[in-house]
């Protein structure tokens, strides 16, 4: 198709630890198209900001192996000399960083920052980049844009650095951004400005987007499709709403379970039973969610779990889901280890 | 940045006060005085002829007009006359602080030449066999005496070699004011200099090393990155700009050490600066000669942490003063 910005195909980025390495993300394939948002979810670990390292180009060569492919507008950008990344990076693909405070570099004015991509790529005059730097500040939503130019970012509040980030991102009109968890550093009702903001965004330019999060109120309010992640690996990808109403998985059904509900009385908060585990320690055969429901007997997951189309756009990974209840569905089963919360 | 400017040199004022009360006190306290010293086991001068001499130069008057006295005449730039020299004190000192001034400069500048760039290698190619020969010089630089190294260099390139003159701060030959004059001073500042700066770099390289290490993992290294900026930019543009605040901060202290204490350097190279006259000073009790130097060294350190902090001000927009 014309339309597909970036293919993934069995990408694997490992970490080296204590001389070993260890896939962090373990052969995730994926395709975003123009105009699409598409979100990666999953909790802390499950390799996601990995992967968006691993696209950018920007794990440190030496303690990191990836392998795989990753195709851009055509070209495997694993195989491509710096150089030539250095081209594609900042100029049509380009990244938002998850925190403002550390993102920027902190003796430079903002200006300044958001020129640099213009330098590399573009070649405009002194005065061609401050007139579009301006434009950009006005943007994504600052008005004082004069002002904020020539200040230096300890001098902006978070949701205004997250802006600059934005900007900066922009500034060469990307086809393809990617957004590391962007409004998790800020607090709700920014986070909701920002929100707004990029989709507005990118209505306008038309640009694909991974979204990395670990909210799934962020999912619901910008995906197109969703790619849910554990430990390395996706286990369920579905459009979004398909995802929402229909969800197989269950690690995605057990994560839509956690939510707490605005509505209803107060009740058990539901916690799924264990922990990810260390990179380490998992296990690479078999399903790897099958440690945490353990009242899900071995012989109905799958010995070398794949994803499964069981819908149109519809995957899941492992046949498990076909048995899978959730210890709230049984009715009096105090035996799960929820935890009582309010 | 003027207004911090202005605030931060009348700072300096109460310190200066503090500064030359304590001097003239710690003065007052050694033992024995500027007459002892100038006339101590001359079997023609007898005590009361001694007792006659302080009373003439008011060294028997209570400590608050001897201090007045003196500090009046020292915000005046009169230090009073050296007993030993017999001229003024202001005019000895001139042509030293000159020679002082020229030698701390060239040492720093030469320093700094060697250390950044060496800094910069160790902290970018971490590892590699460039840093570990640039770690392996700054434990050997850190370990050596001044006073041994500084000797070496005179033998092997002032007296074997004889490249370099080994001893003043100018041919006495040449006339004062021709580019020639400039030339025989810079080549008398050769070898003083750089025995001074081999063994001066290791702070700031280990400081530029380890802070590039730091600055490396930063995050906003990662955003410059993905902005498609090359990696030289990379480190010079970003990274170095972080890295050398410490260096900056620095700066001003670096400025002060030098022109209190090249003492070593200056007594090897039989080198006319201050750092030997305080030495000689010291010796022939020399009271007038001494507290002047040490109130000037002492200003010194003062002006530097005025200037690190103008600096620091200057390279870091995030600094206020508190």
């Amino acid at each position: 198709m014309e339309d597909i910005l970036l293919t993934i195909h069995k990408l694997r980025t490992s970490f080296q630890i204590h001389g070993k390495f260890y896939p962090a993300v373990d052969g995730i394939s994926l395709t975003i198209q123009k105009n699409e948002v598409l979100a990666i979810v999953g909790e802390s670990g499950c390799g996601k900001s990995a992967l968006a390292l691993s696209i950018m180009g920007l794990h440190p060569s030496d303690r990191t192996l990836v392998e795989g492919i990753i195709e851009f507008q055509g070209r495997n950008l694993l195989q491509l000399p710096i150089a030539e990344l250095n081209q594609i990076r900042g100029k049509r693909l380009a990244m938002i960083f998850q925190d403002p405070m550390t993102a920027l570099h902190p003796l430079m004015i903002v200006g300044r920052q958001i020129e640099e991509p213009m330098n590399v790529h573009l070649t405009l005059s002194t005065k061609e980049k401050k007139h579009r730097t301006l434009q950009l500040l006005e943007r994504v939503g600052i008005q004082n844009n004069e002002q904020v130019y020539q200040q230096y970012p300890h001098e902006l509040s978070g949701g205004m650095r997250q802006r600059v980030l934005i900007a900066m991102a922009l500034a060469c009109d990307p086809v393809l951004l990617i957004a590391d968890e962007p409004t998790t550093a800020l607090d709700v009702t920014i986070q909701a400005q920002i929100l707004e903001l990029m989709k507005d965004l990118q209505r306008q330019s038309q640009a694909g987007i991974l979204l990395i999060t670990h909210d799934l109120g962020v999912v619901a309010e910008m995906a197109d499709r969703v790619a849910v992640m554990y430990a390395g690996e996706i286990v369920e990808l579905a459009p979004v709403r398909e995802l929402f109403y229909n969800p197989k998985h269950p690690y995605t059904r057990s994560l839509l379970q956690s939510l707490p509900s605005a509505t209803g009385q107060k009740q058990k908060l539901h916690v799924i039973e264990g922990i990810v585990p260390a990179i380490e320690h998992l296990k690479r055969n078999g399903c790897r969610f099958a440690s945490r429901i353990p009242w899900i007997s071995n012989e109905l997951h799958e010995g070398e779990p794949i994803l499964h189309e069981i819908a149109a756009d519809h995957f899941v990974r492992c046949r498990c889901h076909e048995h899978f209840y959730l210890p709230a569905e049984r009715m009096g089963d105090e035996s799960n280890a929820s935890i009582t919360a309010t | 940045m003027l207004v911090f400017i202005v605030r931060r040199t009348l700072l300096m004022i109460p310190q200066l006060l503090l500064l030359s009360i304590l001097i003239f006190f710690l003065a007052k306290q050694m033992p024995g005085d500027a007459v002892t010293g100038a006339f101590m086991g001359k079997p023609n001068v007898s005590a009361e002829q001694m007792e006659k001499i302080r009373e003439q130069h008011g060294l028997n008057d209570p400590w608050i007009v001897q201090y007045g006295r003196w500090i009046g005449d020292a915000v005046r730039g009169d230090f009073g006359q050296s007993f030993v020299h017999k001229q003024p004190v202001t005019q000895l000192l001139a042509g030293r602080i000159e020679n002082t001034i020229w030698l701390s400069v060239a040492t720093l500048v030469v320093t700094y030449l060697i250390a950044i760039p060496l800094g910069m290698i160790a902290g970018r190619w971490t590892g590699s066999w460039a840093d570990q020969f640039i770690v392996t010089y700054n434990y050997v630089s850190f370990a050596t005496p001044v006073f041994v190294f500084a000797l070496l260099m005179l033998y092997v390139f002032g007296f074997v070699l004889n490249w370099f003159p080994s001893g003043g701060s100018v041919d006495i030959r040449v006339e004062e004011g021709t580019a020639e004059y400039v030339w025989d001073k810079l080549k008398h500042l050769v070898l003083p200099v750089l025995s001074g700066s081999l063994l001066l770099t290791y702070s700031t390289v280990q400081y530029l090393r380890n802070e590039i290490i730091e600055t490396k993992m930063k995050d906003f290294v990662k955003t410059a990155r993905a902005k498609g900026v090359s990696e030289n930019v990379v480190y010079h543009r970003h990274i170095l700009r972080h890295s050398i605040l410490p260096i900056a901060a620095f700066l001003g202290y670096e400025i002060t050490g030098l022109i209190a204490g090249s003492v070593f350097i200056e007594t090897i190279f039989s080198y006319p600066g201050l750092g030997r006259l305080f030495i000689d000073s010291i010796m022939t009790r020399d009271f007038t000669v001494v507290t002047a130097l040490v109130l000037i060294s002492g200003a010194a350190v003062i002006v530097g942490t005025m200037l690190s902090d103008i600096i620091l001000r200057m390279v870091d927009p995030r600094i206020r003063l508190g």
